[in-house]
């Protein structure tokens, strides 16, 4: 980095390329198709797969495929504030991001006029929920046989005044206004072409330190899919 | 919503012609349509304001009442911008409940509009702690030919460079009207406005048209504004299914720099007159 900004080193002591400790599970609600469980540092998501199954309405069926329909939710006891329970205009737009990121690697061409149901729900959120529920929905859709071209990785990227960061926690999220503040990046790539499924951004960033964002994000995305990859491999091991 | 049926001679038509870099109405594939911008919308509001590029059209205003500030903020205004796709602009919109598509314009240009800090909040405080001032922006679609966040997001900037400050009565504790010089306090160095791209075919289209839109891989909003002369990032927004490649984002962002600066004072014009 060219300029070197007033944060210059991180609470939990990660590097700021660091994402949090993570961790994966596979087949955790067992009357699902497929579902999964993702965390970093105190973000945890939880993801079920119901599906391929028939639509309804049934005008909102297609001949050709079958449909992804994503619904993602924070739960109620989530963060120190309650959150009110039921869809709201975040929720639905996460739902909706999600789901175009989750259907640009899903194949449902074999499976006309169903559904692929994935819920996600985030019990706890310290920032980067979001892209927690895209690490678990993309495991779950593999654990349910859903045929996918490529595998999805998520992660936050950021900047906090002048320092690139990767994988913010809450108070590098929201918290932090000092300087230039902070700028969230959600980003999602797919594991083998590293093309951008899912994008956000909202703050005050520089085109070229916008490129350098992305590359932070492969390099983290790598990380996180081997964290993704090692959990579908254990499906079952530990279970009776 | 429903889905909008194009025929697939059409659908071939845009693509391959997107591939020469030529397009069904005659503009280049980075060529925006004419901006126009119409006040006088409502007499009964200074801020209310028609945006058209090309056909699609929407108008938008601004209101200012009476709130109580949220506890983590007690000395700043609060904000909120709703958008109505309303069914008489296209075949595609509903009534009732807002779907996802009005949902998602809604809050890419809410949070634009909040995160860039373009409204000084801390200046709509009238008592810390009890009594502040709410700004609504209220986006209302008459015609979609393509492109409603582009356009939406402008009429939003437009109606809140015309809004005007509320007088307030402390004793009636209600709103007296509005003054007839003083705007809203904006930070206008922090200004910043939105463009959307589309990978059409194999192509980056600029401003697209409802049919061009209708076939779009995936798309890319990028709102930028200005550092030293210089464009800076200050919201993105991906939409639907396709991937952007590393080319594609190369692409985007070359030519998002190049129209901003095309754009740019023409924008900051419209908005401060």
């Amino acid at each position: 980095m060219a300029e070197k900004g007033i944060y210059t080193k991180r609470e939990d002591g990660r590097a700021f390329t660091d994402v949090r400790p993570m961790t994966a599970k596979v087949g955790i609600v067992p009357s699902a198709d497929g579902s999964a469980s993702f965390s970093t540092g105190k973000t945890k998501a939880i993801a079920v797969v119901r599906g391929p199954r028939t639509l309804h309405p049934q005008h909102m069926q297609n001949a050709k495929t079958g449909i992804l329909r994503v619904s993602y939710g924070m739960m109620p006891f989530s963060c120190g504030d309650r959150i009110r329970p039921g869809p709201n205009r975040r929720s639905e737009e996460i739902g909706k991001v999600t789901e175009w990121a989750l259907s640009s690697v899903v194949d449902l061409s074999g499976f006309p006029n169903t559904v692929v149901d994935v819920f996600v729900q985030i019990p706890q959120a310290d920032a980067g929920t979001r892209v927690a529920g895209i690490n678990a929905a993309a495991l779950a859709l593999a654990h349910a046989g859903i045929p996918m071209k490529e595998m999805v990785s998520a992660i936050g990227v950021g900047k906090i005044d002048k320092t690139l960061v990767v994988d913010l926690d809450k108070y590098e999220d929201s918290e932090f206004h000092d300087a230039e503040g902070s700028t969230d990046i959600p980003i999602v790539l797919t594991s083998r072409t590293k093309e951008i499924a899912l994008l956000q951004l909202d703050g005050k960033i520089s085109v070229d330190e916008f490129r350098a964002v992305i590359e932070l994000g492969k390099v983290a995305c790598d990380d996180i899919l081997k964290v993704q990859m090692e959990a579908l491999k254990n499906v079952g091991v530990n279970d009776e | 919503m429903s889905n909008y049926i194009m025929p697939n001679l059409q659908k071939d038509k845009i693509e391959s012609c997107a591939k020469e870099g030529k397009r069904l109405d005659g503009r280049k594939i980075d060529e925006h349509r004419e901006i126009e911008v119409e006040t006088g919308v409502s007499e009964n509001s200074s801020s209310a304001v028609r945006v058209k590029f090309g056909k699609t059209e929407v108008l938008a205003g601004v209101h200012l009442a009476l709130a109580t500030p949220y506890p983590d903020s007690p000395d700043s205004g609060t904000f909120m911008t709703s958008a109505e796709l309303h069914p008489m602009a296209s075949q595609q919109f509903d009534t009732g409940r807002p779907g996802i598509n009005s949902v998602e314009l809604a809050r890419v240009i809410d949070r634009g509009i909040r995160e860039s800090g373009f409204i000084n909040m801390k200046a709509l405080c009238i008592k810390e702690g009890e009594k502040v001032y709410q700004v609504f922006v209220d986006i209302f679609a008459i015609n979609d030919d393509g492109n409603l966040m582009d356009v939406a997001g402008l009429a939003a900037l437009i109606a809140l460079g015309r809004a005007r400050m509320p007088i307030y009565n402390e004793e009636e504790d209600k709103i007296d009207g509005y003054s007839e010089t003083e705007g809203i306090p904006l930070k206008k160095e922090v200004l910043s406005f939105s463009m959307t791209f589309h990978k059409i075919g194999d192509a980056i289209v600029s401003d697209v048209s409802k049919d061009e839109e209708a076939i779009s891989k995936f798309r890319l909003t990028i709102a930028m504004g200005d550092n030293d002369g210089k464009a800076r990032i200050t919201a993105m927004q991906k939409g639907l299914a396709g991937t952007i490649s590393s080319e594609d984002m190369e692409t985007i962002l070359k030519l998002a720099e190049s129209k901003w600066t095309e754009m740019f004072p023409k924008i900051r014009e419209n908005v401060f007159g």
